[in-house]
């Protein structure tokens, strides 16, 4: 057990009673059907006192496992082998009965789902107590005052009365902190979140971290945060270590990970990331190809098949984890340390350097095919400099609600939950507007009213000036060719009974253009960057970014001119994602497409969208172009949206100026009368005086431009700056 | 040329896309691929020959055996098995062999109306529930809940007492068919009601498909595993309430023979002459048992996401 690679060296010489955990040379083998899966090999780590650690990686890394190892969650059939001590006393391979001593005593952990991670039969107090009662000697009366205690601690509002309710009774912003609550019940001196912000939204999402960072100073706890998000990690931890294909390939502090990187791949995580910081025009660089496979790793360094640098050595051999070159803190725990080759050659790269940007290829459209390409590319590239362009789809007053019933037979009307409140927009030939909220604010509903996949309450829209509201589904049929749709989700949107080159044809069978499907699809495959010949195999055997890809493939085949899509990247790995968003821009260059861009996150957004418009519970509350709306946000909600998106920046995170809301959306089932964003709004609570605050109880904001150059629809709107 | 080069190398896979293709051959056909799948399930393979030698022996026999399975003068009463009449002869005076051929074939007639008819009834009608939901799903699902209540025994019982002249197998079919798909139906609304909430459905719609086309190309497909299980049971069951209704004198009628009905004849018989017994007793599990092992193995072969080699 006493294994040390080179870096541990230094720290074995200097004894440190602050280590709280110290995990050496872990490994974690699964069984499989087709053999070993190494999910982690070789990971060592420690932490001390106090310290916060964040790990990120993608999916599949190993990030998870290796904390579920030193929990003693993983099922029996894990092979797991190596050291971690906590306080000193090895954790594993003890049996169950003496590892439940340790857990949620000395270590705790908060997981990513607040939904299942909380019993829903029982009151959050008696899981509260209920943790306080495993551990310590105390009376009930005494568990539950420490019970009312802890939920104060994490900042939930009235927590006597809390106590009592039970988890469906409270949003998931304060189930993760009723988590965090039991995670902090007996001071644990360590605390590992794996993914807790990941199902959250992000005003919410900041909120919970700040929970977090209390119960680390209140507990004095070590925090190993687990994250794939690099901007949470640079706000919130001091020292990162990197994890790729089940090792740890780079650690160091937060500014030399962001700063120097010295393994291409966390350049590259770093180079593929859309900043909100940054400007659109340049492009991301995505990393190449997919992480390899656990079953069959290559010989050498895990990321050799991707990295741009790689030599020969790098295919033989395996890097260690050793002291980069800046390396020399004295400190081991702070000494920057990567795992490559050739990490000398990495001072002073920037991502672009070492990655390429998707290859523009313009006249691709008019290719050889002729077919759809030339046609649209016509529609596109033509009028640039004359009027405006044509407006596309168009949506006035459109409003949507489902209503609620009753249970049991007659299923009376019992409310209406108000998903979309009256919206209008506009999207114009050739653009992509962004629809930004955060969940339940309606901007998927609208999306597929706009499509009439679901008929709008009151409203209009309009598609080239032909109203689409009072179509039969049969006339909308021939219509649909024009209005295609990406979905979310790659793994729920392609039939998996039918093969890729079906699912791509489909769409043109539909509208009875079957006869040159079989080519059409091979040149469709080709232009998302599939190979054309995996038109036979099913959607099961690809990962998620080519699902995607074929998704976006079928919204394509028939040459449609509004592309919707609905959150198409956010279900993809950072690395995936970039490459997917490329994909995107090209084919709107190419195609002349319009885009209307459904998102929650305002990083890609700035990146690809021409024109934002933010919603809130069913309302836009703000409206403008993408340049006016992140450099001089005028909305307060907005504003609050733009401060919680954490910046992979550690010294911009961390400095930056926030606006911070409280509490959670409200129901859409019972909106707040006047401005529906005053529950929560700062500027509400904090700034106004009774009067002012009248106005906002009785009147809703219409969306105006009140002298900010772009519309919003605040009372006492102010522009205030925050990149 | 080159474009396309760059093209393919922007993607997030390597060029050449999943790292283990199933399917190394290039381009199969489907069903080449299902057919693929199922031969590596084996004791659906051994079910599939097992059951291929029950038909031919039901339905080629007759056509070279000397014997009717009708009262013959020239067959000596309660005889032993022998090389002329392998299964012996029965008192009347008719061969057990040929009479287990014709049996066999009479019991698979009705087993494969019942499993097909009803399937392909039950399937659609539940899916047609499902996917409507609302009011057409409660009333669709009510009529099924009739047919549901009713005992297919009683009802075929009392059916078939006011049939005059005696029952043919078709009219034996019909009936058990009335009564069975209903619950085919049940299960297939389930499943369709899950199914139609995934967002290839909505994919569906979004692209313009019509009803019919989301029922029969998405829904029912992805109900294959389901259906399939639901069908091989009936086969099942319809082969043993074939059976069971003969026994009880309900089922087929002389001078014609079913399986059930020679088991019935034969029940005293089963200890001291045996060789009248078993031959169609056996025959009655061995047709239960193929058909189930090869549903097992069509299940897999049908689902293009399940690669694990079984048995």
């Amino acid at each position: 057990m006493t294994t040390t690679e080179n870096i541990n060296d230094g720290a074995t010489a200097t004894v440190d009673t602050d280590i709280v955990l110290d995990v050496q040379d872990l490994n974690v083998t699964f069984s499989s059907e087709d053999g070993p899966l190494r999910a982690v090999r070789g990971v060592s780590y420690r932490v001390r006192r106090g310290e916060a650690l964040g790990i990120v990686g993608e999916s599949g890394s190993g990030k998870s496992v290796t904390s579920m190892a030193i929990m003693g969650l993983l099922p029996k059939t894990a092979k797991v082998s190596g050291s971690a001590r906590v306080l000193g006393q090895e954790v594993i391979g003890l049996n169950d009965a003496q590892i439940s001593k340790v857990r949620g005593d000395k270590i705790a952990m908060i997981f990513q789902d607040p939904l299942t991670s909380l019993n829903p039969v029982y009151t959050i107090g008696y899981q509260i107590a209920e943790a306080v009662l495993t551990h310590r000697k105390v009376t009930k009366q005494q568990a539950r005052a420490r019970a009312v205690e802890l939920l104060d601690k994490v900042g939930i509002p009235h927590p006597d009365r809390r106590v009592d309710q039970y988890p469906h009774e409270l949003s998931g912003g304060m189930r993760q902190r009723v988590v965090i609550a039991i995670a902090m019940a007996n001071d644990p001196d360590v605390i590992i979140a794996d993914e807790p912000t990941t199902a959250l939204d992000v005003t919410v999402q900041a909120q919970v971290l700040e929970a977090l960072e209390t119960a680390r100073k209140e507990t004095g706890a070590a925090l190993v945060l687990i994250t794939h998000d690099l901007g949470v990690v640079a706000g919130h931890v001091d020292r990162v270590a990197v994890m790729y294909a089940g090792r740890l390939v780079e650690t160091g502090t937060v500014e030399d990970v962001f700063y120097r990187p010295r393994m291409p791949y966390a350049l590259g995580l770093l180079g593929s990331l859309p900043r909100m910081d940054e400007a659109r025009s340049e492009k991301l660089t995505p990393i190449l190809g997919t992480p390899p496979s656990l079953l069959d790793l290559p010989a050498g360094c895990g990321f050799a098949p991707r990295c741009p640098m790689a030599q020969d050595v790098c295919f033989t051999t395996e890097p260690a984890l050793e002291a980069a070159v800046d390396g020399d803190d004295p400190d081991p725990f702070r000494r920057h340390t990567a795992a490559c080759h050739f990490g000398e050659q990495l001072v002073d790269a920037r991502p672009e350097d070492l990655f390429q940007a998707t290859a523009p290829a313009a006249e691709t459209a008019a290719g050889p095919d002729g077919t759809g390409g030339a046609e649209a590319a016509g529609h596109g590239g033509e009028r640039t400099d004359a009027a405006p362009p044509e407006v596309l789809l168009s949506a006035v007053d459109l409003v949507k609600n489902f209503p609620i019933r009753s249970k049991g037979i007659l299923r009376r009307k019992i409310g209406e939950v108000q998903a979309v409140s009256g919206i209008s927009l506009e999207l114009r030939e050739h653009e992509t507007l962004a629809l930004v909220g955060e969940s339940g604010c309606g901007k998927s509903t609208t999306a597929r009213l706009l499509l009439q996949l679901i008929r709008q309450t009151s409203g209009e829209v309009t598609y080239m000036g032909q109203p689409l509201h009072s179509l039969s589904d049969a006339q909308m049929r021939p219509l649909r060719r024009d209005l295609q749709l990406v979905f979310q989700d790659p793994f729920a949107s392609l039939d998996p009974r039918m093969t890729v080159s079906d699912i791509v044809a489909e769409p043109m069978q539909i509208h009875g253009r079957g006869k040159g499907a079989k080519q059409r699809v091979k040149e469709l495959l080709e232009l998302v960057g599939l190979n054309p010949e995996h038109g036979s195999r099913y959607p099961h055997e690809f990962s998620g970014g080519q699902r995607q890809r074929i998704g976006i493939a079928r919204a394509l085949s028939l040459n449609p001119k509004v592309l919707i899509l609905d959150e198409p990247v956010s279900a993809l790995d950072v690395s995936i994602q970039a490459g997917v968003i490329n994909l995107l821009e090209d084919l709107q260059d190419e195609l002349g497409l319009s885009y209307l861009f459904v998102s929650h996150d305002l990083s890609v957004v700035r990146h690809i969208a021409d024109r934002v418009a933010v919603m809130y519970l069913g309302k836009i509350v703000e409206t403008g172009t993408t340049e006016e709306l992140f450099s001089a946000p005028a909305h307060p909600y907005t504003q609050a949206l733009i401060s919680a998106i954490p910046l992979p920046d550690p010294v911009k995170e961390r400095t930056r100026e926030r606006i911070v809301v409280t509490g959670d959306v409200p129901s859409p089932a019972d909106p707040p009368s006047g401005c529906r964003f005053r529950t929560r709004c700062p500027k509400f609570a904090n700034d106004l005086s009774d009067e002012q605050r009248n106005l906002c109880v009785e009147e809703p904001p219409d969306l105006l431009d009140r002298g900010t150059g772009h519309r919003d629809a605040c009372h006492y709107s102010q522009v205030v700056e925050l990149i | 040329m080159s474009e396309m080069q760059s093209r393919v190398a922007t993607a997030d896979g390597p060029p050449d896309g999943p790292a283990k293709p199933v399917n190394k051959g290039g381009d199969l056909t489907q069903i080449q691929i299902i057919w693929r799948r199922f031969r590596r399930h084996r004791a659906a393979m051994i079910s599939l020959v097992l059951l291929g030698l029950i038909v031919a022996f039901a339905f080629l026999g007759p056509l070279v055996w000397p014997w009717g399975y009708t009262v013959d003068s020239d067959i000596p009463s309660n005889a032993g098995p022998s090389l002329e009449h392998p299964f012996g002869t029965t008192k009347q005076g008719t061969d057990v062999f040929a009479q287990t051929m014709r049996g066999a074939q009479q019991s698979l007639k009705v087993a494969l109306t019942v499993a097909i008819v009803s399937t392909v009834v039950g399937a659609t009608w539940g899916a047609v529930a499902g996917y409507y939901r609302g009011r057409t799903d409660a009333i669709m699902m009510r009529i099924a809940d009739i047919f549901l209540i009713i005992p297919l025994i009683v009802a075929v019982a009392s059916i078939n007492g006011a049939v005059r002249g005696g029952t043919t197998w078709y009219a034996v079919a019909l009936i058990m068919c009335l009564f069975s798909w209903a619950t085919v139906a049940r299960v297939v609304r389930g499943v369709v009601l899950s199914l139609r909430e995934q967002e290839f459905i909505e994919a569906a719609r979004a692209a313009g498909a019509r009803a019919t086309r989301i029922i029969f190309r998405h829904l029912l497909p992805n109900a294959a595993g389901p259906i399939i299980v639901a069908a091989t049971l009936l086969i099942a069951v319809a082969v043993l309430t074939e059976a069971g209704l003969s026994f009880i004198g309900f089922g087929i009628q002389p001078p014609d023979i079913s399986l059930g009905k020679m088991v019935e004849s034969a029940r005293t018989a089963a200890f001291t002459r045996p060789w009248l017994f078993y031959p169609p007793g056996v025959l009655i599990v061995l047709i239960c048992l193929t058909i189930n092992f090869i549903g097992d193995g069509l299940r897999d072969a049908l689902d293009p996401r399940q690669t694990m080699v079984r048995r």
